[in-house]
């Protein structure tokens, strides 16, 4: 939905553009607290570097949660640090987003059966909007990942709440075995 | 002259000088204030809580708190066979996969008492040695962003990525590997490897001199870092450290050498100790600058690599890995010269059972780190960054 | 192994440096599991621990100023739990020895030679935390690695994981 063409809906025309203009400022500077837990941190750190460079992109990684908008939880989350991660989860002003990076985070990873002391999901104790999967997730897939809170942010709009924002980018959702497939295709001719 | 007012716990003495009161002598009130820094704190290097006592600026006891990134590896390993722990070794030092690896790969090897073939230990010592290359660039670039100095670490981190690429050729994956596999390897390295290698040793040597002048020709690094977090050698050994710790305080130790394993026998490079003429020996400058050479070794061992390596004709990297790991009962404490320090590896087996009864790793980071206490006595609180940095923790492998 | 079979180098050395330990100590300790990967030699007197570290530590033939590592091991067939010290006389004389130290499942106690050497502070607190053993004579003998709270240790074998800690629901 482009700035200019806001669509005449039977909400107010003024609150749509409101909310276009204002979903595109906290997209194109979502500046995530760095809060790098184990190995994913380093690739959150490579894609910050020069290579992969998240400054392009807006995304300035703030020491504080106080300052930051987005939480990438970028690594595995263990039981003694499972409360910590929930006091900074709640310093985090709103609107906040919870970004989970990698396995371990989603869902405990590798360490799912026999880990007595990791969390099986950072989403046990936070909300989560994007799950990235990965071991660790490729600079790019956390890029990929990124993008998807910028979708979830353009799908927001003032009223509603964070679940309807992210049933809606849902519904967005394309199955990825079918644009695999096509790629394929279009790499054998 | 008197006393009339208490200020918290001291008090303020003044006195009548024409009719006006005038402040005269005043007891401050001092008390050690608790600092925790961390577990989230952008200089830790991960999930290190430090609880510090301090009078003031000064530090009069900085304790660490581990645990927070406790993945239990020791119990995942009773738990699978003896092949499914590579993946979990490489996750305990997360920067130095290979090397990890290669520690846990040759423990089960004694136990099985295996030959392996020529071609497979050169592979494993150029991959760990690039390995070492990209693990001493992160501890380098983040110790300069740690004390302000941001362009080393973009720099670091440019070089590390075509690091990255290499080893992902190579082993399919940018930083945790499974490639060096108990008795072999899980594929050969590919056609041009070696050449792209030579490649990247001929463009990296001029680098590592030019990332030596943007820190130890920097005058405000040198400064935060000399003469600060002094070790002696003796107290360093009591301690357990090991790798460029030890050698940062004078010790020429190095299990490559010392306790050889692989073809390291073979090979020809110098074990890096400080002289004393840009640091004092013991000190954080000692150790950044035995990293920083380090790597200009790394490159020379595995330029020798590639000049005695086997040709790749008729070989399969997995020729020598038995079918079933069964080894025999016994035990086995062997160990690696990892990056950080003496990765090792303790293993039980019974005999009878494809996984582990006991294994145990070593932790280098663990010992390193267990010295804080008595380091960081008595230093200021920004110096107690630049000991931590010098340390080079990696939280995986603190905790495992 | 074979008869006849050369024995390594450094079980030679490990071999010697017993000696000198049982001469003094007899029967405190063990005969000495001379195998190749890791000679090992058992102190059944756990009471005079400390006293066979220092020795081991100071005497001038043994050295053994280094070490690498202590590991916490759990025998559920004999109802012990113990310590496999792994030692090295670094850049001095070279050789190397294990030890081991055995005590009850049940309130077990083994004296502390975190005063011997160093490295031991830490990995006593671990494998008190994991297994269970108390050291006498530490100095702050409480769990490292897992939160001071935890139920349990976690790796004897018949560790069962809680279901919630602080709330929090624990296994998968």
């Amino acid at each position: 939905m482009g700035l200019l063409d806001a669509a005449v809906t039977r909400h107010n025309v003024l609150v749509t553009s409101v909310d276009n203009v204002l979903n595109w400022a906290r997209l194109s500077s979502l500046w995530p607290m760095g809060f790098g837990l184990a190995c994913c941190a380093i690739e959150m750190m490579a894609t910050n570097a020069s290579n992969y460079d998240l400054e392009r992109f807006g995304i300035f990684p703030r020491s504080s949660p106080r300052q930051s908008d987005l939480m990438i939880v970028a690594g595995t989350v263990t039981m003694k640090m499972a409360e910590r991660v929930i006091r900074l989860y709640e310093q985090m002003p709103e609107p906040r987003y919870v970004l989970s990076m990698g396995s371990c985070s989603n869902c405990g990873g590798p360490y799912q059966d026999h880990g007595y002391h990791v969390l099986k999901g950072v989403d046990r104790v936070i909300p989560v909007d994007v799950y990235v999967p990965g071991c660790p997730p490729r600079p790019e897939a956390l890029i990929g990942g990124l993008m998807k809170v910028q979708e979830l942010i353009r799908m927001e709009q003032i009223g509603v709440s964070r679940a309807d924002a992210l049933k809606k980018l849902a519904e967005k959702a394309q199955d990825p075995r079918f644009i695999v497939e096509r790629e394929r295709k279009v790499a054998r001719a | 002259m008197q006393e009339l007012e208490r200020v918290g716990q001291g008090s303020v003495r003044v006195t009548r000088k024409s009719d006006k009161l005038v402040i005269v002598e005043k007891d401050l009130a001092t008390e050690q204030m608790v600092l925790a820094m961390g577990p989230q704190h952008p200089s830790t290097h991960g999930v290190l809580k430090l609880e510090c006592l301090t009078d003031g600026e000064v530090i009069t006891e900085a304790i660490p708190c581990l645990g927070y990134l406790h993945r239990c590896f020791e119990k995942c390993c009773e738990n699978v066979d003896y092949p499914a722990i590579v993946p979990y070794t490489d996750r305990l030092d997360y920067l130095s996969g290979m090397n990890s690896e290669f520690a846990y790969a040759l423990a089960v090897e004694k136990l099985l008492d295996l030959e392996i073939p020529r071609r497979v230990e050169f592979i494993r010592v150029i991959v760990s040695e690039l390995n070492r290359i990209a693990s001493h660039l992160v501890a380098i670039g983040t110790y300069g962003i740690d004390l302000g100095a941001f362009t080393p670490f973009l720099f670091c981190f440019r070089d590390r990525e075509i690091i990255l690429g290499l080893l992902e050729w190579a082993s399919g994956a940018r930083m945790l590997y499974n490639y060096i596999w108990i008795g072999g390897l899980a594929c050969d390295v590919p056609a041009d490897f070696l050449k792209r290698v030579r490649e990247f040793v001929a463009y990296f040597r001029p680098k590592a001199v030019e990332l030596q002048e943007l820190l130890t020709g920097n005058e405000i690094f040198v400064k935060r870092t000399y003469g600060i977090g002094i070790m002696p050698a003796d107290v360093a050994i009591n301690y357990g450290w090991s790798g460029p710790m030890l050698r940062g305080s004078g010790v020429k130790w190095d299990l490559r050498r010392n306790d050889p394993y692989s073809i390291y026998p073979e090979l020809d490079f110098n074990v890096v100790v400080p002289d004393g003429k840009l640091s004092v020996i013991g000190d954080c400058l000692s150790r950044h600058l035995v990293r920083a050479v380090e790597m200009e070794e790394s490159l020379n061992i595995i330029e020798q690599c590639i000049d005695k390596i086997p040709s790749s004709e008729g070989f399969n990297s997995r020729v020598a890995i038995p079918k079933r790991i069964r080894p025999k009962a016994g035990e086995v404490y062997s160990r690696a010269e990892n990056p950080r320090g003496e990765l090792g590896f303790y293993l039980e087996s019974d005999g009878k059972s494809t996984k582990p009864v006991r294994c145990k790793a070593r932790s280098s980071c663990f010992v390193n780190l267990s010295a804080m206490k008595d380091l960081s006595k008595g230093q200021l609180i920004p110096d107690l960054v630049a000991i931590i940095g010098s340390i080079d923790i990696v939280l995986g492998e603190v905790d495992r | 192994m074979e008869e006849g079979k050369e024995v390594s180098r450094s079980v030679q050395e490990s071999t010697a440096a017993y000696k000198i330990i049982q001469e003094t100590f007899g029967a405190a300790v063990s005969a000495l599991d001379a195998n190749e990967t890791m000679p090992f030699l058992e102190v059944l007197e756990s009471g005079r621990w400390v006293e066979i570290a220092l020795f081991m530590r100071d005497h001038a033939k043994l050295k053994f100023n280094y070490m690498a590592c202590m590991t916490g091991v759990d025998y559920p067939a004999e109802g012990k739990v113990g310590i496999i010290c792994n030692f090295q006389s670094l850049a001095l004389l070279n050789h190397k020895l294990a030890v081991k130290v055995k005590c009850d499942r049940d309130g077990g106690c083994i004296p502390s030679v975190s005063r011997v050497w160093h490295t031991a502070n830490w990995h006593e607190r671990e494998a008190y935390d994991l297994f269970g053993m108390i050291f006498t004579g530490h100095p702050e003998l409480k769990r490292i690695l897992c939160p001071d709270d935890w139920e349990g240790y976690p790796l004897r074998k018949d560790y069962k994981v809680q279901e919630r800690y602080h709330g929090i629901k624990v296994p998968y």
